[in-house]
């Protein structure tokens, strides 16, 4: 099973398919009395298209801000967002799917209808939405469950609604904001096949947030770690898997080795976070 | 049918029959209260006649006036207030003290306004019904999550589409309490306004019988509202049920 390829504007070679050049965040104080809180950067970094990378860092290092200035949700307080050789303002771009951290689906939605919701705003003709909610259910192993409220559901499964209606508007780049957070062991394993599953058929560009590093290791080309707040990355880890792979990497040695750098890059971090939170 | 739900009808059912039989055996005096069968009599020979049916059309149709104005404009002035938090802010003690102002005193102000018409009697209505509104509102925009608003943007809705498609069922569990308070409220306002200055209406129609002590006309005109009322009740209380098991926030 396939889904549409993605067929983006050209890029010229060489150019990023997403990149943040010198992005900080800060956020003023609640009041005058405190001082503003600078969550983030500067940042930079280049996605190349296609692929696969993920930010793992320290809790409160603003890997859910770095997130959501590449949507467009928020704005940088310094520095410059561009996806497809154009700049991101403020408001989220044409092409960009974000899959969040917290349960996104509709609960007065039927899991089909909150599935079919991005094709209706954008105005799809009924057939096409049809075809492709019944694909992406399908696709996510919720065919069965069409018809179902999401209250019906377990957690994961309405993790996979929101998955589907992201995936269904077939976005050239995929931001997921640890999307398997709220998942037992062997379901984000599985879960995690079907994201890479996904990254092949599609060609999409995927960034990954999430604080497990074995998750991290297992899944991307690439992975970013930041330092604790405010977030800069600190180290760059390429694993150097083949496209064709899957969860049963874990047993390659390899894979020992990428998690010990991701580890001893983060534990200091880490610790500063700890500390920083008493 | 559910064990609660024979036990409720074993309770209205006793009640119903306790009155019937104090009243038929004459512990109270008929002047004062009806037995029930002969309140449903009357109401029946009265419909039947078609004698009360233009006050039932003007009643229900000023209830349902001043119940649609507080619905709508509760959740239009909530959407409002709530975009502008240095208002919401100024407004909020006004807000929390409003009940305690009897709107009725304002009576002889809206005639002069309005003049003698339906119109003061749907104000009355909705000015009773309509800041209930506006507080579910705000609470319920208050608990729309986050994450559906970032969804809505991710979608690039504007924010008329966002306040309909996102906003408002979001909210509905919280909308329910201030829409069933506009019910009541709505009823409330319209027919003692109907008491005291009205040519006509269910209000007006049980002051007349009062006065001219006409006790099966007068009950029959209660028992009437009364069912008119717990139906329509019961009819959102079902909605409501139906829409919180959806959401598995039944109990």
């Amino acid at each position: 099973m396939t889904l549409a390829a993605v067929a983006g504007p050209g890029l010229r070679a060489g150019e990023a398919h997403a990149a943040l050049r010198g992005v900080t965040r800060v956020f003023p104080p609640a009041d005058r009395r405190q001082a503003p809180v600078h969550a983030l950067g500067p940042v930079d970094l280049d996605l190349a298209r296609g692929e696969f990378f993920a930010v793992v860092g320290p809790s409160g290092c603003g890997k859910s801000t770095l997130l959501e200035i590449l949507a467009g949700l928020a704005a940088p307080t310094e520095g410059e967002v561009v996806f497809e050789g154009a700049p991101v303002r403020g408001s989220p771009p044409d092409g960009v799917g974000v899959v969040f951290q917290e349960d996104a689906s509709f609960p007065w939605l039927t899991v089909w209808d909150n599935v079919a919701f991005g094709l209706r705003r954008a105005g799809t003709d009924a057939a096409e939405t049809a075809r492709r909610v019944d694909h992406a259910l399908g696709f996510m192993g919720l065919a069965g469950f069409a018809r179902a409220y999401p209250a019906q559901l377990s957690g994961g499964m309405r993790q996979r609604v929101c998955i589907a209606r992201t995936l269904v508007l077939e976005p050239r780049l995929i931001l997921l904001d640890e999307p398997f957070g709220a998942l037992d062991q062997q379901t984000r394993l599985l879960m995690g096949d079907e994201l890479l599953r996904l990254w092949r058929d599609t060609g999409a560009t995927i960034l990954l947030i999430t604080h497990a590093l074995d998750e991290a290791a297992m899944l991307s080309d690439r992975i970013g770690v930041m330092s604790a707040r405010p977030g800069r990355f600190i180290d760059m880890v390429a694993t150097g898997w083949p496209r064709e792979r899957d969860s049963t990497i874990v047993a390659d040695a390899a894979f020992g080795e990428v998690t010990a750098r991701l580890w001893s890059s983060l534990r200091a971090e880490s610790l500063k976070a700890l500390g920083g939170e008493r | 049918m559910t064990r609660a739900g024979w036990i409720r009808i074993a309770i209205v059912l006793g009640a119903v029959a306790a009155l019937e039989v104090t009243t038929r055996a004459g512990w109270i005096d008929p002047h004062t209260i009806i037995p029930p069968t002969a309140m449903a009599a009357a109401l029946a020979g009265l419909i039947a006649s078609g004698a009360i049916l233009p006050d039932i059309a003007k009643t229900l149709s000023n209830v349902a006036a001043a119940f649609v104005l507080s619905v709508g404009g509760g959740f239009l002035l909530g959407l409002l207030i709530h975009a502008a938090p240095r208002l919401r802010r100024a407004l909020d003690p006004l807000l929390a003290t409003y009940y305690a102002v009897p709107f009725f005193v304002f009576y002889p102000l809206l005639i002069v306004v309005f003049g003698m018409s339906d119109l003061p009697i749907i104000v009355i209505g909705f000015l009773f019904g309509v800041v209930a509104m506006i507080i579910a509102t705000l609470n319920g925009l208050d608990r729309v999550p986050r994450v559906a608003l970032k969804v809505a943007r991710l979608a690039r809705m504007d924010p008329v589409s966002t306040a309909l498609v996102i906003k408002f069922p979001a909210a509905v569990p919280h909308l329910f309490t201030g829409i069933k308070l506009a019910v009541a409220y709505s009823f409330i306002g319209v027919i003692a306004s109907e008491f005291i200055l009205s040519g006509a209406g269910l209000g007006y129609a049980i002051a007349y019988a009062y006065n001219n002590f006409d006790n099966p006309r007068m009950y029959a005109l209660m028992l009437f509202i009364l069912v008119s009322v717990t139906a329509v009740n019961m009819v959102l209380h079902g909605f409501e049920q139906r829409m919180l098991r959806r959401r598995g926030l039944s109990r």
